[in-house]
């Protein structure tokens, strides 16, 4: 466990210097931007005279120089103060907080349905690289995994929603149904079938591939020929040997695929029209909110640090070697 | 030319370079296939597909062509998955190049912004740099770019570190060969080869960003694209879905013409090192 935990701290100080990187290259991009927030605040009002401009810039600090302005917003954020929103009027960080429970609900169910789906069927290729069933799977994952999660998305409440009526289009529940408790649970979940599992089968694609590879990778090694001519049954070289191996990069890949699953979220969350995170940033975008903007980039970016220190904990558990050299570092 | 007659001989390598050729081919001749704006009222609106020989895939909401909405987003998609991919691969091999040589804190530095960009999701990104900047194509060519340059920068640093320390870089410096001359002539062309090879999966994972962004409504409003009709027929999904499905087919195929083609590179590459 020490091992571990000296191996989290190590990560820990890297992720806040990265963080900081982040912070100050998402200030200068939105710097670049026209208008500050105070014009767009001005904009939503109806417009506004040049003193109450030059006042509300005062107030919130937008009048002093890049340098002291990228200060004031680094000492906010250490303070977890993310800004106002101007599109929606309040605080950024009571917007996010509200947003981010209904995408981590929607990422979490599809990252666990497809890790599993994907690392079994991975486990069927990989059985016998080079067969049939080998072949077939790899080619419908290929397939599967050029599909955009967004049209797969269409494609699939055109017919499970539309044609069939099996389940609701959009939305994460039924509105003012007054459902409580596992009724009103029942009811999220209908509406998450669609979307979990339009994410579930690209991000399978994406497992099965991953799977399939390194278990083709881990037959060549010496170990396995041991474990063949010691007359081990195939199917406990398969799982005991090879799969378990194999397991290691699926696991990186997980971590590795985290900010691209934030950023899918998006489009997923504006096609099924569920109020999270993703849809929020589509929201910061159209109401030309950079506040509210900045906020998101730096949340997404903090979650991703998360979950990569989260994937190091799980692999250090997995696999003895790691961090075994950096004793006293 | 060899690996070119070793990669026709997989299937995946076959079926990819023909899928690709026919796509290039529609792109080119784009302007002669079905002259004239694609964005241009043809007909009347909502035609069924099949049912018209004028229009074989039918007209949306306002009576445009979807077939010459197809033919001509070929060109969008192709330009600019190119585009965005090679200006990701020349940041990248830059930034890794440099990271490379140089070593210690410009080493350190370079790395800590290339993480910086691999931890922010690459779509936000490209989000907001479109939303500040402004859409147009080279702009959301640049957006794609900027996710991207991050995996070849981190790849190409790898393979200068692990080729530097070869014999043969010692043996050109025995010699005495400038440093520069050493790093052009012996070490580039030794790091290009695994991160061209990464290039296809930048190519097909910038399609796919294209037409998600322009399907949120953040191309260029002037260009048509798949993912824009794919948007536009969202409105009618109920009783035209074909507006929606067809151009997605389009992108579907061209995203696996890339991936097989990049298999098939992979195969035919280890069998020219395995002969």
């Amino acid at each position: 466990m020490n091992r571990a935990l000296r191996l989290l701290r190590r990560r820990a100080i890297g992720s806040i210097i990265v963080l900081l990187i982040v912070v100050v290259l998402t200030f200068l991009l939105l710097e670049a931007a026209a208008g500050d927030a105070v014009d767009a605040y001005l904009l939503s009002i109806g417009g506004g005279d040049a003193a109450i401009a030059r006042s509300l810039r005062a107030a919130y600090g937008l009048d002093r120089s890049m340098p002291a302005r990228l200060w004031l917003h680094l000492s906010s954020l250490a303070r977890l103060d993310l800004g106002w929103s101007v599109a929606f009027d309040r605080p950024v960080r009571d917007l996010i907080l509200e947003r981010l429970p209904n995408t981590l609900l929607l990422m979490g169910s599809a990252t666990a349905l497809s890790f599993a789906a994907g690392s079994a069927l991975g486990i069927l290729a990989g059985a016998k690289p080079g067969s049939g069933r080998d072949r077939l799977l790899s080619t419908l994952s290929l397939i599967l995994y050029a599909i955009p999660g967004f049209w797969l998305g269409l494609v699939l409440s055109i017919v499970f929603a539309v044609q069939l009526r099996w389940l609701p289009t959009s939305g994460i529940e039924t509105i003012a149904s007054g459902r409580t408790g596992l009724s009103r649970a029942a009811d999220i979940a209908a509406h998450l079938v669609l979307p979990v599992g339009t994410l579930a089968l690209v991000y399978m694609a994406l497992f099965l591939r991953v799977m399939r590879a390194a278990m083709a990778e881990v037959w060549r090694l010496d170990f396995v020929l041991f474990a063949r001519s010691k007359g081990l049954s195939r199917a406990r070289i398969v799982l005991r040997h090879v799969a378990r191996n194999a397991l290691l990069p699926l696991v990186t890949m997980l971590g590795l695929q985290s900010a691209a699953m934030l950023g899918g979220s998006v489009v997923i969350e504006s096609i099924f029209a569920i109020p999270g995170f993703g849809r929020l940033a589509q929201e910061a975008v159209s109401g030309r909110d950079t506040a509210l903007l900045t906020g998101i980039i730096v949340t997404s970016a903090v979650l991703v640090i998360l979950v990569n220190l989260a994937v190091d904990i799980v692999y250090a558990a997995l696999d003895p070697r790691v961090g075994a050299s950096e004793r006293g570092a | 030319m060899r690996t070119v007659r070793t990669l026709l001989r997989t299937p995946e390598g076959a079926i990819g370079l023909g899928l690709l050729a026919v796509l290039a081919l529609v792109a080119l001749l784009a302007p002669v296939l079905s002259p004239g704006d694609p964005l241009r009222i043809a007909g009347r609106a909502l035609i069924a597909p099949f049912t018209d020989p004028a229009f074989p895939l039918g007209t949306d909401r306002l009576g445009r062509d979807v077939l010459a909405g197809i033919v001509h987003g070929a060109r969008t998609s192709l330009a600019v998955g190119l585009a965005a991919a090679l200006a990701a691969l020349a940041i990248g091999l830059c930034v890794g190049l440099a990271a490379g040589f140089a070593g210690g804190i410009v080493d350190e530095a370079l790395m800590r912004v290339t993480d910086a960009f691999q931890i922010v999701p690459s779509f936000l990104l490209a989000l907001a740099f479109v939303s500040v900047v402004g859409a147009s194509a080279p702009v959301v060519v640049l957006a794609i770019a900027l996710g991207a340059w991050a995996d070849p920068a981190r790849l190409t640093r790898a393979q200068v570190l692990s080729v530097r320390e070869r014999d043969y870089v010692a043996a050109a410096r025995v010699i005495g060969m400038h440093p520069a001359e050493i790093a052009v002539r012996e070490i580039l062309p030794n790091v290009l080869p695994p991160v061209l090879a990464l290039s296809a999966i930048i190519v097909a994972a910038a399609i796919l960003t294209e037409a998600a962004l322009s399907f949120l409504g953040l191309g260029d409003p002037n260009i048509v694209t798949w993912g824009s009709m794919i948007a536009e027929g969202r409105n009618v999904l109920r009783s035209a879905p074909f507006l929606s499905i067809f151009p997605g087919l389009a992108l579907v195929a061209t995203v696996v013409g890339v991936y097989l083609l990049s298999e098939g590179l992979g195969k035919a590459l280890a069998d020219g090192r395995e002969a």
